[in-house]
């Protein structure tokens, strides 16, 4: 048996109806949250949707991140260093659902922050913020009870991981609470790596397709806008993180101030990635 | 507190110790976790694997080490009556090995071709890459720099034998971050990869698995009291890093109910001077999730890992085995601490009182001896893990003593 949503009037749930419509993938990116500072960060947020985001991954900084690669890590200690919280992260999305109420935000990050906060009380904030969905990467499906169930019951998807690891035999089981879309991590490793090949994406996004039908986001490894369209020939989205989060830290200069034009240079790129997505099936 | 019938029937099939424990890791290392937990498992019920592994911990680290009665130790103090469990006396130095000779018999059992591990002091690095050398797999080491500043004779034996030592930058490049990386690393090679974990944390089965293999200490303990003394012993007192040595040594023993436990946590510059200043978890932490495991930690109010400080590297992680944190909850196991100062105190004691040089790391345990001994009676029996020597520690100690080397 195929697995739906259980949270079928979303912001997701209509934004992926609408790319569907539109004959076209999805481009979903990543940015942490208060990186390099909260007002440049705020204005990459904002900007997103106008230059071809038509999802965001929302990165809630760790000191710890276990599976992000150097890029992630540096971004998350920046943004750490320049006192980003969980709270200040909720105000983010806040402040970009006053310009944008149809964009959906996914908090990305790892459960301790989270657990901190509480999970009812981050929960209710979250949702009452505008945030849609949570990825918590060490939260597997043998951990539901923790996050994933209340949030469901709160009205926030819990978007699942799943991964080259993740056979036949296990699919059901990380289907089944997966809300919002499947990510699919397209590399068994972290962040900002290797790429996987096409034929091993083609073949992955099939296998899913047969357990879910849910859309299928594919991401980690994708830097350029060539491999963006090649991943949105076949998926219903293409996530790009690290690609992203380095073009901004390319804007730090060595006193680790932003040097002028940095956000504009960020969303040139995510421009880039956009249309490269958009002339994927053209 | 609640009294339960037994204390040793944890985890339950999900990995929990309570509310503790639990298996909070990425997608792509579950399979893994379940794979590793099953042919443990497995492993366990065999009798050629407990076999293979009796017999390396006799011809190879040298066990049973002995039950050593610290007899001037014991005059000096004027209490209690102080043993020694002599973990120091294993091949390399420390209790490790035993962990470390476990787990290559599994990963070879499980047809994995490639050992990585993380250390602090390094001691488990040691043990790792002698095992790797025995059994001749390829080992990579992940290590904090600022651990390998300060452990530079450990880093250059892990070489000798052969191992690839893989210095840490993240972070503040101590112990959790050399676990980071270290997962890092398994998450990107699960294929033929096998992780030695150090102590008693990290994701179901590691916990469990970790101290099954060091309760041969305890084991060994009943016995070698029972020969000695006729009887059980009155308390047992061990260093608390991640709490491999501890659990070894009490776990035998958790449902004895006159026999008393202690574990100590290192204080560093003093718990009242907050997380930055000790690497205490129990007495100085909350509970959260770190490292697959939910258990007590040195953490902010955001949830945010704080680094914590110990002279000693291999006490200074913001964690704690979440079977100790349960322990703790129910409240089996008393948990102390002692400071730099008086695990320095401690260590130079032990060496002119007893001739044994122990780890920095043990001389914590060794710390809260010395403040309880003397307050019991003579007849009080009191065993002390003496998890490593201290050979590894005499250039930290000489710095803190101010002595040029
Ligand atoms: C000699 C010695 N004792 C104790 C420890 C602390 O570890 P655990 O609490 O797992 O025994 C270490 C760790 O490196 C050690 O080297």
């Amino acid at each position: 048996m195929k697995s739906v949503d259980v949270l079928a009037d979303s912001r997701i749930a209509r934004r992926f109806a609408a790319l569907k419509a539109e004959g076209r993938a999805g481009l979903v990116t990543f940015i942490t949250a208060g990186d390099p500072d909260p007002a440049v960060s705020q204005a990459v947020l904002n900007g997103l949707p106008a230059t071809g985001a038509d999802l965001i991954e929302l990165g809630m900084p760790f000191t710890d991140p276990m599976a992000d690669g150097p890029a992630i890590q540096a971004s998350s200690l920046r943004a750490l260093k320049a006192g980003m919280t969980v709270r200040k992260t909720l105000e983010m999305v806040r402040g970009f659902r006053k310009q944008d109420a149809d964009t959906p935000i996914i908090l990305m990050g790892y459960f301790n922050p989270i657990h901190a906060y509480g999970v009812e009380p981050f929960l209710a904030a979250a949702r009452e913020a505008g945030v849609d969905g949570l990825i918590v990467v060490d939260l597997p499906p043998e951990e539901d009870e923790e996050l994933c169930i209340p949030a469901l019951q709160a009205g926030v998807s819990f978007v699942r991981l799943t991964t080259p690891t993740t056979d036949e035999a296990r699919m059901p089981m990380v289907m089944r609470n997966t809300s919002g879309f499947v990510y699919y991590v397209s590399i068994a490793g972290i962040t900002g790596t290797a790429s996987a090949s096409n034929t091993a994406i083609d073949a992955a996004v099939a296998q899913l397709k047969r357990h879910t039908d849910l859309p299928v986001a594919v991401g980690f490894g994708i830097k350029t806008p060539d491999q963006a369209a090649e991943v949105a020939r076949v998926a219903d989205a293409a996530v790009v993180g690290s690609a992203i989060v380095t073009r901004l830290a390319d804007g730090i200069d060595a006193s680790g101030g932003v040097k002028p034009g940095t956000v504009e240079d960020v969303l040139g790129f995510v421009g880039e990635l956009a249309a490269g997505v958009r002339a994927a099936r053209g | 507190m609640t009294k339960l019938n037994t204390y040793r029937s944890g985890p339950d099939e999900r990995g929990h110790f309570g509310i503790f424990g639990g298996r909070f890791v990425a997608e792509t290392l579950m399979p893994l976790i379940l794979e590793v937990e099953k042919a443990y498992r497995e492993a366990r019920a065999d009798p050629a694997f407990e076999g293979e592994m009796r017999q390396q911990l006799k011809q190879y680290v040298g066990r049973p080490n002995p039950l050593y009665y610290a007899e001037r130790l014991t005059e000096q103090l004027g209490g209690a009556k102080i043993y020694f469990k002599r973990e120091e006396l294993n091949h390399t130095g420390a209790h490790k090995i035993n962990n470390c000779i476990g787990q290559i018999l599994l990963a070879r059992r499980m047809g994995k071709t490639r050992i990585i591990a993380e250390t602090g002091a390094g001691q488990h690095g040691v043990a790792t890459a002698t095992v790797c050398a025995l059994y001749n797999m390829p080992c990579v080491i992940y290590m904090g720099e600022t651990d390998i500043a300060r452990q530079q004779p450990n880093v250059f034996r892990m070489k000798l034998l052969g191992a690839e030592v893989r210095p840490v930058t993240s972070g503040s490049g101590t112990l959790k971050d050399a676990m980071n990386e270290a997962l890092r690393d398994w998450v990107t090679n699960v294929a033929d990869t096998f992780y030695i974990i150090g102590t008693a944390a990290g994701p179901h089965p590691y916990p469990a698995m970790v101290r099954d293999f060091q309760s041969v200490i305890g084991d060994e303990v009943r016995t070698q009291m029972q020969e000695q003394e006729g009887r059980l012993p009155d308390s047992l007192v061990a260093c608390v890093g991640g709490g491999s040595n501890a659990i070894g040594l009490f776990h035998p023993f958790l449902d004895e109910p006159t026999v008393q436990m202690v574990g100590v946590e290192a204080a560093g510059r003093g718990i009242e001077k907050g997380p930055l200043d000790h690497a205490a978890s129990i007495n100085g932490g909350r509970p959260g999730v770190l490292h697959g495991n939910r258990t007590y930690l040195l953490q902010d109010e955001d949830g945010q890992i704080l680094e914590g400080h110990s002279i000693s590297a291999g006490l200074d992680y913001p964690g704690i085995g979440p079977e100790h944190s349960w322990l703790h909850d129910v409240g089996r196991v008393e948990y102390a601490y002692a400071t730099d100062q008086e695990a320095l105190d401690a260590f130079q004691l032990c060496a002119r009182t007893e001739g044994i040089i122990p780890a920095l790391e043990s001389a914590h345990g060794l710390a809260e001896v010395i403040k309880r001994a003397p307050k019991l009676p003579k007849d009080h029996l009191m065993v002390l893990c003496l998890s490593g020597r201290g050979d590894k520690d005499i250039f930290s100690v000489a710095k803190h003593l101010g002595v040029e080397l």
